[in-house]
């Protein structure tokens, strides 16, 4: 071992490293054992004050009363006057304004789209999708198909007093045989990609015309005010084949069956109180009760910005 | 297994294994002492490397006067951490652009690595802030209480009124000048001006009290008390500097060979007396008169130039006999460390220079040559021939490193992009369908404005044949801040044969058309 001490006299241990680094010997200075023993005497007191004590039910709670949960609560509270008193101005315009006002306020617009972002992932994600990509069946709100209404008013309406798809099976007077039914999802189908005035499906346009889909569906297949009905003419599908089970009674594998299966049974066709079997369902509830008119207004808002309302 | 030693204890386990552990002495490292006691007292003197000392140290008052600078109205150099900004002169660099200052710090860490490797630890010795601040302080110490020899003095005496009323005024300037200095680093983060109101109104934030005196408790206490303790047993620096020092440095070196045998004045007198007393015990006094006689001098002449030659003969004779260092020990005297460096160079050197002075001052008065403690490498005593700083490698490689940090750091302070855009493409969805059949996909386009002025940004995209996009016509962006844009950008189903084509967001400043930016990003749609 070390032979060689250099510094004899001064209590090292003979650990000797790079020329001078030393191991010593010596006590902690005095202000140091002093601050040691003040934290055994601190520790005392914070066994008193805070939760310390493990025992065999549970643990001592502390003359302070003091937990996690209530400092984070505390903290969360603190959170939220903050945020009250901070956005106060812009919510209350965000309830007292009408719509068209507020969407004419970039700022309280962006406001509010900022502030939806939960509200919608709690209460319309579940169908909608994030973010309004929409689910099989469930409108996709991104896009620029309205079925009632892509104005502010509109979409405020149907998320406050909720929609209810409404289509008679087999047409409007419920009259129409499978025959007629898939010569007319022929049309509709052609209709879609531009060419309904096609001779090929010139029948299908005259059952078109008998069943009176005219009535909702408008005269070229594009509903002439939006009431629910779908535009035909475009690309969009309200209906697409799920397959989910829901209907046992035909097989549903492209779009035309999907369209087949509309035609036939309907939109919440309903006998005796009950949904009849393969008709589709199309509800959207009403939210005003359930969430007040400031968070529909503030969702309309979200919606509107989602896939560019109208 | 207990076996029995031939002495009778125990034989140990241990006994088995070669114990082959060195110690530094035994593998031919001498080991220096270094100052660890009492506090040192530097004698000061004049001289050449004092004088650069001071030179060096004033790129310090930088520190002082450097918040007062203003550029174009505003506060010159200022790290404005609230607003994450770093304004230099002009120029403002954002926490996007921070890599500049990697640069910065890499610049400075290769030109500490090539000065170290050519000259020595010539950042320790001249411009490391705890040396000049140290300096300051003793400097200020001597102003107070004078030469070392009266400090020390002073220092053993009990504490009582009269060394109260010696010490107080050092110890208030030290302190004043450790507020100056923590206000002063202070100042550099927030309006100069502006803190000088504050403090006066005593409106100063927390944090900011608790800045100023930390740091300024924390420089009268390392420049005060812990002086050149901090270099020898804290410093990181001062390990690796030395380190980074190899044969080709040129460093502070006492000059052995020329030196030594050293020998005091009063020896070295003795020895020449004795020189004399032989030289005229052998008859050389006879010898040299009537030499002088035959040259035609008179007798009184002649006498004195006998003498001065006996004297010179002495004198050679103990030049011969000694070297050239008369143990005087005042480049021991006069190191801010407290290092002999007539033992070598060793790591409590930080290579400043003041035993050269110390040394050619003394050569100077015995009529020696200057220069037996000079800047020489090694090699340079090996008698090797050192080679030029550009014919070394690792200097060759510090310097390149350094090159390219500079250039880079320069290249991105000529071409700070006054624009900067990031395209975010939304998700949820990734696409949408479209009721005329295309394909939609949603960008958060955000743009920095990075200059001065009000930014009016405008969007556009370019893409395959049939895009077409939709967002605000243009988007006002504040100097400093990020704007924000929605934009829709639509194609025919045509035109995504691979499910994602590449698109490019240009952003345009109207108000600057020049300024400009260009953002690479992709458009997603069904794969058919």
């Amino acid at each position: 071992m070390a032979g060689h001490n250099p510094w004899p006299n001064e209590g090292n241990t003979g650990h000797i490293w790079d020329e001078d680094i030393r191991e010593l010997d010596n006590p902690p200075p005095l202000w140091w054992m002093l601050a040691f023993y003040a934290g055994f005497v601190m520790i005392i007191f914070y066994a008193i004050y805070y939760p310390t004590i493990p025992l065999a039910n549970g643990f001592t709670k502390g003359v302070a009363g003091w937990t996690a949960v209530k400092e984070y609560e505390e903290s969360y509270n603190e959170l939220k006057a903050w945020r009250k008193a901070k956005f106060a101005d812009k919510e209350e315009a965000l309830a007292s304004k009408p719509l068209n006002e507020i969407m004419k306020n970039e700022d309280l617009k962006l406001y509010a789209v900022a502030t939806s972002k939960m509200l919608f992932g709690d209460n319309c994600a579940a169908c909608h999708g994030a973010g309004g990509m929409g689910n099989p069946n469930f409108p996709v709100l991104a896009d620029d198909d309205w079925l009632w209404g892509g104005h502010i008013n509109q979409i405020y309406a149907s998320i406050a007093n909720g929609r209810v798809g409404n289509m008679p099976a087999r047409g409007l007077m419920g009259n129409l045989s499978d025959d007629e039914i898939e010569k007319v999802a022929d049309y509709v189908m052609a209709l879609s990609e531009g060419k309904g005035n096609d001779p090929s499906v010139a029948a299908g346009k005259a059952i078109y015309a008998k069943g009176m889909c005219v009535a909702c569906h408008g005269p070229t297949g594009k509903p002439v005010a939006p009431n629910g009905a779908a535009n035909l003419t475009d690309k969009i599908w309200r209906f697409v084949p799920a397959n989910d089970g829901s209907c046992t009674l035909m097989d549903e594998q492209t779009q035309r069956d999907a369209v087949v299966r509309t035609i036939k049974y309907g939109v919440n066709v309903k006998k005796n109180g009950q949904l009849i079997d393969c008709t589709r369902q199309a509800v959207m509830p009403a939210w005003k009760e359930r969430l007040g008119e400031k968070e529909v207004k503030r969702l309309a808002i979200y919606v509107h910005e989602l896939g560019g309302g109208q | 297994m207990s076996e029995l030693n031939r002495d009778g204890t125990k034989a140990s386990l241990l006994d088995e294994y070669e114990v082959n552990s060195k110690t530094l002495e035994e593998i031919g490292v001498e080991i220096l002492p270094v100052n660890t006691g009492k506090t040192v007292h530097a004698k000061r003197i004049p001289g050449h490397y004092r004088t650069l000392k001071w030179i060096a140290a004033s790129v310090w008052l930088t520190l002082f006067f450097g918040p007062y600078l203003r550029w174009n109205g505003e506060q010159a150099i200022l790290w404005d951490l609230p607003n994450r900004q770093f304004h230099f002169f002009g120029i403002t660099i954002l926490p996007q652009d921070i890599w500049v200052l990697a640069m910065i710090l890499l610049f400075f860490a290769l030109l500490l690595a090539a000065v170290t490797a050519i000259a020595g630890r010539v950042w320790c010795g001249y411009f490391c802030f705890h040396t000049v601040w140290t300096d300051v302080f003793t400097w200020l110490e001597e102003k107070f209480e004078g030469p070392p020899a009266k400090r020390i003095k002073l220092d053993q005496q009990p504490l009582n009124w009269e060394k109260i009323k010696i010490k107080l005024p050092k110890h208030l300037v030290w302190l004043l000048i450790g507020f100056a200095t923590s206000f002063s680093f202070l100042a550099f983060f927030t309006d100069a001006f502006d803190l000088w109101k504050r403090l006066f109104h005593l409106d100063l934030g927390k944090w900011e009290w608790l800045t100023i005196i930390v740091l300024g408790l924390a420089t009268y206490f390392f420049a005060g008390f812990m002086r050149e303790q901090v270099c020898i047993g804290f410093c990181p620096y001062a390990r690796i500097q030395g380190a980074m020092i190899d044969e080709a440095t040129v460093v502070p070196t006492y000059d052995k060979d020329r030196g030594e045998p050293r020998a005091q004045m009063k020896e070295r007198n003795a020895y020449v007396r004795e020189v004399l007393q032989r030289l005229k015990k052998e008859g050389e006094e006879q010898k040299l008169m009537e030499q002088f006689l035959a040259e035609g001098m008179d007798e009184r002449a002649a006498k004195k130039k006998v003498q001065e030659t006996l004297r010179q003969r002495a004198n050679e004779e103990a030049d011969r006999h000694f070297g050239d260092c008369i143990d005087c020990h005042l480049c021991v005297d006069v190191c801010p460390t407290g290092v002999d460096i007539r033992l070598g160079q060793q790591f409590g050197c930080i290579t400043c220079g003041l035993c050269i002075d110390a040394c050619d001052s003394i050569m100077e008065k015995i009529k020696k040559p200057k220069g037996l403690i000079r800047y020489a490498s090694l090699d340079d005593f090996l008698g090797k021939e050192t080679p030029p700083w550009y014919k070394r490698p690792r200097v060759l490689i510090y310097i390149t490193v350094m090159s390219i940090a500079a250039g880079l750091l320069l290249w991105k302070l000529t071409h700070l992009d006054p624009i900067d855009v990031k395209a975010l493409h939304d998700r949820a969805p990734l696409f949408v369908q479209m009721s005329d059949g295309t394909i939609q996909n949603k960008y958060t386009v955000k743009i920095v404005n990075k200059t001065p002025n009000k930014m009016m940004a405008k969007i556009s995209v370019e893409g395959p044949e049939g895009l077409v996009y939709l967002t605000d016509r243009v988007v006002p962006v504040e100097p400093g801040t990020v704007g924000q844009a929605i934009v829709r950008v639509r194609l025919p189903k045509s035109a995504l044969k691979e499910g994602r084509v590449p698109i490019r967001i240009i952003v345009q400043d109207q108000n600057h058309p020049e300024i400009k930016s260009t953002y690479e990003s992709v458009f997603i749609g069904p794969k058919h």
